[in-house]
């Protein structure tokens, strides 16, 4: 357990110590954010539109986005330890394979709860606040930190399997395709296009926004969590053991 | 300095990065895919929006977005190019160029050149595929000229600009300073709803924003009525005549160091 403390110690200082890992993860996404409630704000005028205001609508996607830069970081920080040799060391303790995995992924989990408090406040200060009342705040946070881990779970996989960071940068484009393929911009149920609305519908990534989006402007939607958070932790769970299976392979090797 | 060595300069340069691109996965695959992803993104997600009242552009939602991204893929083309120009000067090779190169104007030339080729690369992915999106272009044979001539104009405002300053800090930690500028000028521009739908700061940004201009433009183009012609033009030529200036300033800052 004290190893694994370590390591997440290391893991969370490592990551906040660096702001060109943490600055962007947050401003950018509010920057998208500013742009996109402005330049769509029109959009609510569109029938059966969910909110009185697209900021409020939009909050949602600065969550998924800090989450997509949790993975990047996660990921450039697995595949530095590899190509450092931190991990080679690391392999000649007895630690578990997830204990070690969860220990390197603790400071993603710092930032995702840096990035969901910072939206969360802005939310609140340029939005009309949390609809579910204050009783959302611990589980919007929760889900926010479910998806970081889904995400970081996924860059660590990648790094592992790769073994460098030019690998882990070059899945970005994948992540911002899942990003940009579902509800992201319009509910589900104002999508025209068929084909798009289908791989909306079978897009995890939707329901998490949906997920978040929920407690922002509907309150408690019971459905909307659920199929949130069971997208958010069944990728995180896949990822986890896809990671774990990649580092007793890596280890191995050593 | 001679003719010959200015071509040979800029070709031989310019044969170089096309090759790295064309050859490069890392390097050509998010050039032809950011494109893509935006305009897959807003047009297949957002076309419901052009039933808002007061939207009154006369193609499809398809048409309206093409008409930005087709800006996008040029001007990226331009800010990839000055990447390629800050990779060249962090591993040494511009260093040697300079020192070979009998007419460095002939690298400015070279890099204008491979990033012209780039843009058409992407311009016509994203060109097919758009059409078998539903692209309806009704603009004829001098609208079509006039929308890739401009669009091809703006890559060598982004090149330009990328280049001047690739060299002054001549390191790959210079992408963000080519990139965010070029990012804010397209987004803050009528991307999404035309301009009078626009709210907020965004609509005060457009309003100011040479890019509004241009992409209201290209969108005019598209469908056989262009607006403001003669203004977009210049407004571009302006811009290559201040980054000319710049990219030379930058060119004389990395004879300096060399």
């Amino acid at each position: 357990m004290r190893q694994v403390l370590l390591l997440a110690q290391r893991s969370v200082i490592r990551t906040l110590r660096q702001p060109a890992m943490v600055f962007p993860s947050v401003f950018f996404p509010l920057l998208l954010l500013s742009i996109n409630s402005s330049g769509l704000n029109s959009a609510t005028r569109l029938p059966g539109f969910p909110a009185d205001s697209y900021f409020q609508f939009a909050i949602a996607i600065p969550f998924i986005q800090g989450a997509l830069f949790s993975a990047m970081s996660a990921g450039t920080n697995v595949a530095n330890d590899i190509e450092t040799g931190f991990l080679n060391r690391l392999s000649l303790t007895p630690l578990r394979r997830v204990a070690l995995m969860l220990g390197q992924l603790t400071g993603i989990l710092a930032l995702g709860l840096i990035q969901a408090g910072t939206f969360l406040l802005v939310g609140i200060a340029f939005g009309d606040g949390l609809a579910a009342g204050p009783g959302g705040v611990p589980v919007l946070i929760l889900l926010s930190l479910t998806i970081s881990l889904a995400f970081g779970c996924i860059g660590a996989w990648v790094a592992l399997r790769t073994g460098n960071g030019e690998a882990v940068q070059g899945v970005f484009p994948l992540f911002f395709a899942a990003l940009f393929l579902s509800s992201m911009s319009l509910p589900r149920n104002l999508i025209e296009t068929d084909w798009y609305r289908t791989v909306a519908t079978y897009n995890p990534v939707s329901y998490m926004i949906e997920g978040i989006r929920s407690l922002f402007i509907a309150g408690w939607d019971g459905e909307a969590l659920a199929l949130g958070f069971a997208c958010a932790g069944g990728v995180a769970a896949i990822a986890m053991v896809a990671a774990s299976m990649a580092l007793r392979t890596r280890m191995v090797r050593t | 300095m001679s003719r010959g060595s200015f071509t040979s300069v800029a070709r031989a340069l310019a044969w170089r990065n096309i090759h790295n691109w064309f050859t490069n996965p890392t390097l050509i695959v998010p050039s032809l895919l950011f494109p893509l992803f935006f305009f897959t993104a807003f047009a297949g997600g957002l076309s419901r929006v052009d039933s808002i009242p007061g939207f009154d552009y006369e193609a499809n939602y398809t048409t309206w977005i093409y008409g930005f991204v087709l800006l996008q893929a040029a001007t990226f083309g331009g800010v990839f190019t000055g990447f390629s120009v800050a990779r060249d000067f962090e591993s040494g090779f511009a260093r040697r160029l300079m020192l070979g190169a009998t007419n460095r104007g002939g690298i400015v030339a070279g890099y204008w050149l491979s990033a012209l080729v780039r843009a058409a690369a992407t311009i016509t992915v994203v060109t097919v595929v758009a059409l078998i999106a539903g692209l309806q272009v009704t603009g004829g044979g001098i609208d079509l000229i006039g929308l890739y001539v401009l669009a091809f104009l703006l890559n060598t405002v982004a090149m330009l600009f990328g280049t001047g300053v690739a060299m002054r800090l001549r390191t790959m930690q210079a992408g963000p300073l080519i990139q965010t500028p070029a990012f804010l000028l397209l987004f803050l521009a009528p991307v999404w709803l035309p301009y009078d739908l626009l709210t907020g700061w965004v609509h005060a940004a457009a309003a100011v924003n040479p890019l509004t201009l241009v992409l209201d433009t290209e969108r005019g183009f598209l469908v056989g009525d262009p607006t403001k012609v003669l203004p977009a033009f210049l407004v571009v030529l302006l811009l290559i005549a201040v980054t000319v200036v710049w990219s030379r300033g930058g060119l004389r800052s990395a004879e300096r160091a060399a």
